[in-house]
């Protein structure tokens, strides 16, 4: 019995006869007869019960970042999700809904995303935010893709900061490979605003760096920016969100387009996903923007409501012309974005920024003081900072695990030859007790 | 609204007008390390125009939103190629255990292996469902997947030096997000038409494939809900001139345990596991698009995927051996990135909460159940096809698989958005409307099988009645819907003058 299939026997008899027929099967006579109905190597369905009892034993293989200290972050980051937000975005009207293609049937979905699309423009102090994209680093490829487009395609040349995270790195290289591009800029290791103002020139359609870094330093940009704008390029800020609560927004000083990863903003580590792709422009790039955008209309009572706009630059009606394929977004995602914005709010955001801010702060001094051990964050960072060890960072993590810690990313993943450098992340959830304890573990590992 | 200097009224205020200076919603720990200065060289900002409201205002604001939406949970949502069937609400349990919510994508591997396993499994489950060699969970939604898949396409070719190829070739009976999929991946996209019962036209196809094809974009069953009948000679015809077959597999639901697409020479296919695998859709997303592939493409797929060390065997002809592998027990599990990968299309490793729904349905389901999916899902479709084709066109007539199209023209004047509208008045979403193109006044209606005959018989019913009001009272359908908290809405509009955020409808209103 599968509780989602709800048919009798009496049903498909009915149904059945009522078709003239024997056996569903008849239903499926345009399959070549040869390949129809092969077997499938899965095992009988199970109950709810079993279900559950088998995906709590995958789950314990894992450790959870609630049984352990834990200061990982690289892209991913743990912040405090009120339970308030849990109970709304649950609800099946938000959870089971498709997307709004039917206004008068959405105007709950249509509505939260608008006041997404509001939040997060005001956050990112832009002019247009989408309804959202797939996560940080797909939104980022698809900013370079429109830089290229606006650009008129003449523009072969990314500059890339170094200091982005290297999985956007890696994903903008996968998008942009069709169309030729080169990157400069990492091969050189530039991510100061200097050195990529150096390797900027007319033959560059866009300068791309993030805030803050992927090391988490904060850079001023705003001369790069305004130097990127005179050899005629785009300039595009991949974001902390919550970073914004503190410092000066990339719209206040010209960014032309803002991407970033929101999963920050009230969603789980989940591993990785679903995340948000956060994507805004200013102005006059609105058009060539990708994705989904809710806005203001009325109906024939001259009631308002919402709709679906701007629809000319997606796929489903420009088809082969469209500004991008995207057609699923992260909806749901966004969502907890707008909830989690609305409940912290002004002032709660700010306090979990500045919270984050020093015990990330406190933290570097804790540890840099160890003899052996060294923050070599070019200060000032934002809740991550790189600290130097007197062993291999792989090998650290091993002996902390014992301690019940989870110190870092060793940034040897990703640099090979960085390979006693941890990356440590502290947000606002790390208490005092627990950052001692690392410092304390650490003096004793060394 | 509308007119300048006046306030834009909704039926639930915005979430900033319940705002007061002052209210907090959320409560946030009093700091327990000292005070630290923020930096002086980074500018700070001045202002962070966040809405003040309290925990109640913000939970009632998006309870109130949340009731002005339909959805699978409220009604039946009968929306063409996107099957929206019942989300199992075991899936969501299963991706809130903290042993897979809280679990970083960064961690050792030694301390993620669960997730492995998971991702692992999943690969196994799909590559046994569909017949391909190996798959990749990366992709974020089904166009994802396709962008990846045609992606792999041209790496495909141009590792052979066979630089020639730029078309892909595009059935007009395909998903819409195929042509844009085409041009992100830089080929150019090139329409087939299909013939009279609805199949690509097979000498058409024939005469434009040569040594410049890429490939064929194929959607089956396609968007007019009807099997390729001559799947296996379109295959055919693609690989002779050199390209390779792309299966869109957003309609997979109404094959599985029935055929898997490797079998009929698909190259290369999508799973939109946000339709065929019951994962909520979210309002628009997230969903999860992994893509599949054969031995000749599975060295492209994105990376990394998962791999299992040590239970492993390759058989003689080069295919993995698959009894059993689905169990995954007493294996270590690893990432790693195939030999030739196109690279990642996304940080990490794919939506994995929607991974974890995924997997616990096919669980739940086993492969008996996901073959009475299939069977319930077409039986479903064309017991409705015949309650209704009396009174509504329904222009391909042969048996459908898990959908069918209609035409919505069923009286002088009446158009498909006008059914459309008014079956919301009966309480049901309308279908896919205006959708395949080369159908006029499409509506495109997928039931599912989760929907019961009582259920089918109703919405029939409410179709069956709306063609009676749209001979004898034709203005209840023009002006539907009625009981919605708005009426049609002038999209029109909107693109003229978008309004897109709070500041723009300050802008409009001029008194703030």
């Amino acid at each position: 019995m599968i509780p989602y299939i709800p048919h009798t026997d009496e049903d498909r008899k009915v149904m059945l006869a009522t078709l003239g027929l024997q056996r569903v099967e008849d239903l499926f006579q345009d399959i070549p007869e040869r390949h129809r109905k092969p077997a499938i190597d899965l095992p009988p369905g199970r109950s709810e019960t079993e279900v559950l009892r088998e995906l709590k034993r995958m789950a314990s293989q894992n450790t959870s970042a609630e049984e352990v200290a834990f200061f990982l972050g690289a892209g991913a980051y743990r912040h405090f999700i009120p339970a308030a937000l849990e109970s709304i975005v649950s609800r099946g009207e938000f959870l089971t809904s498709y997307t709004p293609y039917q206004p008068e049937a959405s105007q709950g979905t249509l509505q939260a995303m608008f006041e997404y699309q509001s939040l997060l423009a005001d956050l990112l102090g832009m002019d247009t935010v989408n309804a959202s994209h797939y996560d940080g680093a797909a939104a980022l490829a698809e900013a370079v893709l429109l830089a290229y487009r606006a650009k008129g395609g003449e523009r072969k040349t990314v500059v890339l900061s170094a200091a982005l995270h290297p999985e956007y790195i890696e994903t903008v290289k996968t998008y942009i490979r069709p169309f030729g591009l080169q990157i400069r800029g990492l091969e050189e290791g530039a991510w100061k605003p200097e050195e990529l103002e150096r390797v900027t020139d007319e033959s560059v359609c866009c300068v791309v760096v993030p805030f803050p870094t992927f090391f988490g330093s904060l850079v001023v940009y705003r001369t790069l920016c305004m130097a990127t704008h005179q050899k005629g390029a785009l300039f595009i800020v991949s974001v902390d969100p919550i970073s914004l609560a503190l410092f000066e927004p990339p719209g206040s000083y010209g960014a032309d387009i803002v991407t970033g990863e929101g999963q920050s903003l009230g969603s789980h580590l989940s591993f990785g996903g679903p995340g948000l792709g956060i994507f805004a422009t200013r102005g006059d790039l609105l058009r060539r923007m990708p994705g989904r955008l809710a806005g203001v209309t009325c109906d024939r009572k001259d009631r308002n409501g919402f709709v679906l706009t701007l629809n000319t630059r997606e796929q489903h009606i420009r088809r082969e012309k469209a500004t991008s394929n995207i057609c699923s977004n992260q909806g749901h995602v966004a969502l907890r974005a707008a909830v989690y914005l609305s409940l912290l709010g002004k002032t709660g955001l700010r306090r979990v920024a500045e919270l984050t801010y020093r015990k990330a702060f406190y933290a570097a001094e804790r540890l840099g003081a160890i003899p052996g051990y060294r923050v070599t964050s070019p200060s000032p960072f934002f809740r991550e900072f790189v600290l130097q060890c007197p062993i291999p960072a792989e090998e650290m993590v091993r002996r902390l695990q014992d301690h019940r810690i989870i110190p870092g990313l060793p940034l040897s993943r990703y640099y090979p030859d960085r390979q006693q450098e941890l990356l440590v992340c502290v947000t606002e959830l790390n208490t005092k007790e627990e950052i001692d304890r690392f410092a304390d573990a650490l003096a004793k590992v060394r | 609204m509308a007119t300048k200097n006046q306030r834009i009224h909704t039926v639930e205020p915005f979430i900033w007008e319940l705002s007061a200076p002052g209210r907090v919603g959320a409560s946030i720990p009093e700091a327990d390390v000292p005070e630290y200065p923020l930096p002086g060289e980074i500018p700070l900002r001045t202002d962070l125009p966040l809405p003040e409201v309290s925990e109640l205002e913000v939970v009632r604001h998006f309870t109130r939103l949340s009731r002005l939406n339909f959805s699978i949970d409220t009604h039946m949502y009968p929306l063409g190629s996107c099957t929206m069937k019942y989300n199992p609400k075991v899936n969501d349990a299963a991706a809130s255990l903290p042993g897979f919510s809280e679990v970083h994508p960064l961690l050792p591997e030694d301390l993620c292996q669960g997730s492995l396993e998971l991702l692992y499994r999943l690969q196994r489950a799909l590559e046994t469902l569909s017949g391909f060699t190996a798959v990749s969970l990366q992709p974020a939604a089904g166009a994802h997947g396709e962008l990846a898949g045609v992606l792999m396409i041209r790496a495909y070719h141009l590792d052979r030096g066979d630089t020639k190829r730029t078309r892909i070739l595009i059935p007009d009976s395909a998903h819409g997000t195929n042509p844009a999929s085409v041009s992100m991946a830089g080929f150019t996209a090139e329409q087939i038409p299909s013939d009279k019962r609805g199949n690509v036209d097979l000498s058409i196809l024939r005469q434009r494939c040569d040594d410049t094809v890429a490939g064929l974009m194929i959607t089956n069953p396609n968007t007019l809900g009807l099997f390729e009948e001559n799947i296996e000679e379109v295959t055919g015809i693609v690989h002779e001139a050199g390209g390779l077959v792309y299966g869109d597999g957003a309609n997979f639901n109404a094959l599985l345990g029935y055929l898997r697409p490797a079998d009929v020479g698909i190259d290369v296919m999508h799973f939109n596991l946000h339709k065929t695998f019951s994962t909520p859709h979210g309002g628009g997303g997230p969903g999860a698009g992994p893509v599949g592939a054969n031995a000749r493409l599975a060295p492209y797929l994105p990376g990394p995927i998962v791999r299992s060390i040590g239970s492993e065997t390759i058989r003689s002809n080069g295919r993995k051996r698959t009894e059993g592998a689905f169990q995954g027990h007493g294996s270590r599990y690893t990432l790693f990135y195939p030999e030739k990968s196109i690279g990642r299309v996304k940080a990490f490793y794919g939506n994995f909460g929607i991974l974890v729904r995924a997997f616990a349905y096919i669980l739940q389901m086993g492969g008996d159940g996901l073959r009475a999916v299939a069977e319930h899902a077409v039986l479903n479709a064309n017991y409705l096809k015949h309650l209704i084709g009396n009174r509504y066109r329904i222009p391909y007539s042969r048996p459908c698989m898990h959908e069918f199209v209609a035409t919505g023209d069923i009286a002088p004047g009446i158009h498909t958005m006008d059914v459309a509208k008014r079956l919301l008045d009966y309480g049901f979403h309308p279908p896919t409307v205006y959708f395949p193109l080369i159908v006029k006044e499409a509506l495109m209606i997928e039931p599912t099988e989760t929907e019961s005959r009582q259920t089918i018989e109703a919405f029939a019913d409410a179709l069956l009645r709306i063609a009676e009001e749209a001979a004898t009272s034709p203005e209840l359908l023009h002006e539907a819907p009625h009981d919605t908290p708005v009426g049609r809405l002038d999209e029109v509009r909107a693109a003229r003058e978008p309004i897109l955020n709070r500041r723009q409808t300050e802008k409009l209103e001029g008194t703030r």
